[in-house]
């Protein structure tokens, strides 16, 4: 082994560096152009020439939030992917892992790990009110005076 | 422990090896610690990654395992298949089903005392740098060239100039039939995989003339059916080579012509193979090929001898011939040229007939690539958004978007790293 590592010594004087572009920027690149995002989902830019930030908007076709448009922010830092993007769902949604502040955990919810509390209990005590507000949730309302936004579309 | 007993040895356990590592020979280099320092780097220190526990990386294992090599970490993403157990000896009936990593780390952990094998059953891609970084060496028995391509260059990426712990050889092994190579990388120093790209066969393709007219083998039978007939007889149906009957079809229009010919061979599992494109696995040539990979394997661990430069061949459709040469690294490589590939293309030239240069060049093999620069983007293949966005410069000639000499990144999904270009018009 100690071979090897006195060779790579001498090699480097001769080695020429690969020009630098980002590094983050081509994975980027990388990383969006080969999404296969289902027909549920949608990506939008508001300025395309910026790849680091952009917006997912979810629309699902299945489970207790189907008929809601759910839009997440992505930021990514120059540390990608070392870092992972900060993900956000902006709308107020009434989600046991999602807290009132749109940082959430499981997109499926789970009320072992709750970050919104009162959702989780519910969850756990009746799936059937649990069923209830979210639907209320969805179209605006507001539950145990916290008033969510309106995500249901049409 | 100082590479004398440990737990679980015994008495002239390495007599046979000791033999290699105790005293320096005619050909040993000089940096070669002989007697207690290389057993101790080789039994207490060196940690190998051995990707693939298939037909090749079974034989790997073993032979890793019985040469001193006592901390072997193992991935693969197969599970065992009952067609494996004529050559992946280290699997039983009762395995099929299970993950072949867990099982080869199990059999290698019981059968040879002493020896750790951690298996990760999962992808190599679900690893990143820190995990490659605790390595010494990495032994490849994969039979996928995208797999390889995806290792070469993380491995090279993960070259730091400034650590030279970081230089982790690559020692591959690929068979095919009676075809095989095992060769040795040392990532940015000497050529790469995807230096030798180019090397690659291609799947024989037959002249159509000698198809359609003058048959000779049982292969042209079988590409007379598939390629001529079944699109003529079956004008709107598409042939699924993974449907029997589809196969049975081409088996007996195929037979027929062998008949009018008097050619001799066409069987249903020749048939299959054909048009499958399907090489069987030779467990003969597995033996070789991995004992070849672990003998350079132990020589660069140990620095007892000389180690291959850098490209072992054998060939063994006819007799047993073997070739060994130094494949030269490419300047342009993509992957380890450490320079960016220069192209040199037509002033006129639009985006559109650029990418279409890119998906045909054979040393570049590439698809749906996306372009950019430094500073903005070109075409971008998806999301729909962006490829929208950038779909109008597919008619614009690059020398709008591009400087003389200036840079372009492309990326693709069979692409595991990305390619730099300099262009230049002509
Ligand atoms: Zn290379």
């Amino acid at each position: 082994m100690i071979k090897i590592w006195s060779m790579k010594k001498n090699e480097d004087a001769a080695a020429k560096k690969k020009p630098k572009t980002s590094a983050a920027q081509i994975r980027v690149q990388k990383d969006l152009t080969e999404l296969e995002l289902p027909s549920t989902m949608k990506t939008f830019f508001p300025d395309p020439a910026d790849l680091l930030n952009f917006k997912l908007t979810i629309e699902p076709d299945e489970g207790m939030y189907k008929g809601g448009s759910f839009t997440f922010s992505f930021a990514i830092n120059s540390n990608y992917p070392h870092e992972p993007p900060k993900v956000k769902c902006i709308p107020k949604i009434y989600h046991p892992n999602v807290d009132l502040e749109g940082n959430y955990l499981f997109l499926e919810p789970n009320a072992d790990d709750p970050l919104n509390k009162e959702a989780a209990e519910e969850m756990r005590k009746s799936r059937e009110q649990f069923l209830y507000n979210v639907k209320t949730s969805m179209r605006g309302g507001s539950i145990k005076g916290v008033q969510y936004d309106k995500v249901a579309v049409a | 422990m100082n590479g004398h007993l440990a737990a679980g040895d015994w008495d002239d356990r390495y007599h046979h090896i000791d033999q290699i590592l105790n005293n320096p020979g005619p050909r040993t280099d000089p940096s070669f610690m002989a007697g207690d320092e290389v057993k101790d780097f080789l039994r207490n220190k060196c940690k190998v990654l051995v990707i693939g526990a298939g037909g090749l990386g079974c034989e790997i294992l073993a032979n890793l395992a019985l040469s001193g090599f006592k901390d072997i970490h193992v991935i693969d993403m197969d599970t065992i298949d009952i067609s494996n157990l004529n050559r992946q000896f280290l699997f039983r009936p009762k395995d099929v089903g299970k993950p072949k990593a867990l099982v080869a780390a199990e059999f290698i952990m019981n059968r040879v005392p002493g020896v750790k094998v951690t298996p990760y059953y999962g992808k190599i891609q679900d690893k990143d740098d820190a995990y490659y970084m605790q390595f010494t060496l990495v032994v490849c028995g994969l039979d996928s060239v995208e797999a390889r391509r995806w290792i070469n260059a993380t491995l090279v990426n993960l070259v730091d100039p400034d650590l030279p712990e970081s230089l982790k050889p690559l020692i591959d092994g690929g068979t095919e039939g009676f075809k095989g190579q095992a060769r040795v990388i040392l990532p940015t120093v000497s050529s790469c995989y995807e230096c030798s790209l180019e090397m690659l066969n291609k799947p024989t393709a037959f002249p159509i003339c000698t198809i359609a007219n003058t048959p000779r083998l049982p292969e042209h039978c079988i590409e007379w059916a598939s390629v001529l007939e079944w699109p003529r007889v079956h004008t709107d149906k598409k042939l699924d080579t993974d449907d029997p009957e589809h196969i049975g079809w081409l088996f007996s229009v195929a037979s027929a012509r062998a008949k009018e010919f008097n050619i001799e061979g066409v069987t249903w599992s020749l048939t299959q193979g054909v048009v499958k494109n399907i090489i069987p696995a030779i467990a003969s040539t597995n033996a070789i090929i991995a004992a070849s990979c672990c003998n350079e394997a132990f020589k660069i661990a140990t620095s007892s001898a000389a180690f291959l430069n850098n490209y072992f061949m054998l060939i063994g459709t006819e007799g047993v011939y073997s070739y060994t040469f130094e494949h030269e690294k490419r300047k342009d490589c993509p992957v380890c040229g450490g320079e960016s590939l220069d192209l040199k293309i037509n002033k006129e030239w639009t985006v559109d007939r650029l990418i279409e240069l890119l998906v045909e060049k054979q040393d570049i093999q590439i698809k749906k690539p996306s372009l950019s620069t430094p500073t903005k983007q070109i075409y971008f293949q998806a999301p729909p958004q962006l490829e929208e966005a950038t779909r109008p410069n597919l008619e614009k000639k690059v020398s709008e978007l591009v400087d003389e000499g200036g840079e372009v990144t492309v990326t693709a999904s069979s692409l595991p790293f990305n390619l730099s270009l300099r262009i230049s018009y002509i």
